[in-house]
């Protein structure tokens, strides 16, 4: 089933690919080739992979239901709130709120995560910042 | 004797202070990541990418760096295949047969030491045919048109599936889609947008270091996350005990680590096939020809810990034949060191021995000593390594997610390639769930825009002519070997994989 279902995802991104190649605007100065013909030969092999897919699926994973699955979200949207807010709350704040969560999830107990995730901000923050001068994002604080 | 004074000069750059302590904590780096398991050389050397690239190391530093990580992998894998049975990373799955009885019978510190001894001389011998075999692949390089090296790329693809997926529709899938998105950007040759969707960041087209570091590193931490019920924590490991090897047993192993570097670099050099099957290889002929009834192997033979780790250390010096002479990639993680000549603005291939011989052999020189220092830290200091697998995959994983949003981060300083990352980080995830090889992915991305500009610099020599692509007998070799490539493990594959599986079922719950 899951085979089946990539490859329908495989076949609406295969079209709108060639769809995509299509609108592809031509310049002037063009090689015999031109900038449309190698993505569209992509997507019809994309297209043809997905087709045997769904003509001849493998046995499908074990998908994660309930609460992992609602383990994994969380996850993402944890790393994702990171991933937009890093540049305003600063590098070590959400390092800490971050890697402090991951641990807690891990199995970490949540005093212990809480400062996991403050040793694991400080840590990195010493090494690549103080060390190697890296830039990470500074935030209101600077840190 | 060209090559002994390009190699010289190679020690010239290699011997500075920079280079060799590059080198030193690129090997320190490279045993710990071996050894820890869910961190392996793939993912290591993609989180060190961007670090290496945002802290402005020149090329030739950098590239030692990483692939001292890289050979440092090989070496540390096996730590905790021996004392944990899991192996620290995929190649030294075949270490765990033999070195995790021996550590049962209290032989820890033999088993550690002689796959040590056997893990540098895989690796020397290989580097050893590095020199020699890359020069003469130069030579037939210096020969390839546009044509031939769009058919190079095409067999890369085919014959890197082969191994990576029981399903090599699965493969081309994995392929097309990598391609698919590095054709996302201004085009090289008409400076059109493509599949850029009006977005002003896409023009530059997706940067490949964001798509390697979210696609490997990051969906590691997923699947972590998904499967961590029960095995979060490790047991504590045996004792090590002395880890000196006696010389008869030394004596003993030498044909068979002779046996596995042979084989091993063989497998290394052949395009898709990696250090994987290397180790298995070297482990399966060495019990058919030394034990066929199978009366030690498997019980804690030390042939059986000796055979797969020189097999894998050789698979992964030969594995950089290809990579350096063609700029075509023979495994994953030299996949992902071609990203880094890539993100250095170096072309790799024939030319790169022609233009940047300092680069070249540098790295093959820094090779030579990094396997020294692998030595010592992996016979004497082993105990010390061995130490890390106390840190708990609890704290550790969120430490790897961290280090890899630090190195993205610092490439851009943008929020916009943070998504990227984390989306590719999903979708790794939800392809290993699949069962789509990454692999085939990460090098469509890297070489898709080389592989378009040979197919459309070909068509522009011929006029227009397709034909042109299968115009020359070396053209025509090529596709033959690409097909082969792609047919034999349909046949083949699904066999011997299965029987990498079951062997491994055999020996009894590996992750237990």
């Amino acid at each position: 089933m899951s085979d089946r279902i990539l490859g329908l995802v495989g076949l609406v991104v295969a079209a709108l690919y060639v769809w995509q190649a299509t609108l592809i605007e031509e310049s002037f100065i063009t090689d015999v080739v031109g900038p449309k013909t190698f993505p569209i030969i992509l997507a019809i092999l994309m297209a043809a992979t997905s087709l045997y897919f769904i003509l001849r699926p493998d046995k499908g994973p074990e998908w994660p239901t309930g609460a992992r699955l609602f383990e994994l979200l969380m996850a993402i949207a944890v790393l994702v709130l990171y991933a937009l807010y890093l540049p305003q709350v600063g590098f070590v704040i959400a390092t800490a709120i971050a890697a402090g969560y991951l641990t807690w999830r891990l199995g970490s107990r949540p005093l212990a995560s809480l400062l996991i995730g403050i040793a694991t901000a400080l840590g990195i923050w010493v090494v690549f910042k103080l060390i190697l001068g890296l830039s990470l994002a500074e935030g209101p604080f600077g840190f | 004797m060209d090559t002994l004074a390009s190699l010289a000069d190679g020690f010239v750059i290699a011997l500075t202070f920079e280079n060799l302590a590059l080198a030193l904590i690129g090997c320190a780096l490279g045993s710990i990541m071996g050894a820890l398991p869910g961190l392996g050389p793939a993912n290591g050397v993609a989180i060190l990418i961007p670090l290496a690239f945002t802290m402005g190391l020149a090329p030739t530093p950098a590239l030692i760096l990483l692939t001292s990580v890289y050979y440092g992998c090989m070496y540390g894998g096996r730590i905790s295949s021996i004392l944990l049975n899991i192996p620290g990373d995929e190649p030294a799955m075949m270490t765990c047969l033999d070195g995790h009885p021996m550590a049962k019978k209290g032989e820890a510190g033999l088993a550690l030491s002689l796959s040590g001894v056997a893990s540098f001389v895989g690796a020397f011998f290989a580097t050893v045919g590095l020199v020699l075999l890359a020069p003469q692949l130069v030579r037939v390089a210096l020969l390839f048109g546009p044509a031939e090296y769009f058919a190079l790329f095409t067999l890369a693809f085919a014959t890197l599936g082969g191994i990576a997926s029981t399903n090599q529709a699965k493969a081309a899938f994995a392929a097309a889609l990598g391609l698919m998105i590095a054709m996302v950007g201004v085009d090289t040759q008409t400076g059109v947008p493509r599949f850029t969707l009006g977005e002003v960041h896409l023009y530059d087209g997706i940067d490949f270091l964001v798509v390697i570091v979210g696609l490997f590193a990051l969906s590691e931490v997923l699947v972590f996350l998904e499967e961590r019920h029960g095995k979060a924590d490790l047991h504590e490991p045996p004792k090590i005990g002395r880890v000196v090897p006696p010389l008869s047993i030394l004596a003993r192993c030498t044909p068979t680590m002779i046996r596995g570097t042979v084989l091993g670099f063989l497998s290394g050099v052949l395009p898709g096939a990696g250090a994987s099957l290397g180790s298995f290889i070297s482990y399966s002929l060495e019990k058919r020809l030394v034990d066929p009834k199978g009366r030690t192997f498997g019980k804690g033979d030390p042939r059986g810990v000796a055979a797969p780790e020189a097999g894998n250390n050789a698979a992964a010096g030969g594995a950089l034949v290809p990579m350096l002479a063609l700029g075509v990639p023979g495994s994953g993680t030299t996949a992902v060191l071609l990203a880094v000549l890539l993100a250095m603005n170096i072309t790799p291939g024939p030319l790169l021995f022609q233009q940047n011989p300092d680069v070249v052999w540098g790295l093959i020189a820094a090779l030579f000593i990094g396997n020294f220092m692998l030595l010592i830290m992996n016979i004497p200091m082993v105990s010390l390594f061995a130490r890390v697998l106390l840190v708990p995959p609890r704290i550790l994983m969120p430490v790897v997610a961290m280090i890899s949003f630090v190195g993205v981060y610092g490439i851009s300083g943008s929020s916009f390639d943070l998504i990227v990352m984390v989306a590719f980080g999903v979708l790794g995830w939800l392809l290993r769930k699949v069962d789509v090889p990454l692999v085939p992915v990460v090098l469509g991305v890297l070489l898709g825009n080389e592989m378009e500009v040979n197919l459309r610099r070909a068509m522009t020599i011929s006029d227009g002519d397709w034909s042109t692509l299968v115009g020359s007998p070396l053209a025509i070799g090529l596709w033959t070997v690409a097909f082969v490539g792609f047919v034999l493990p349909i046949l083949f594959g699904r066999v011997l994989k299965r029987r990498m599986r079951r062997r491994m079922d055999e020996e009894g719950a590996v992750i237990d």
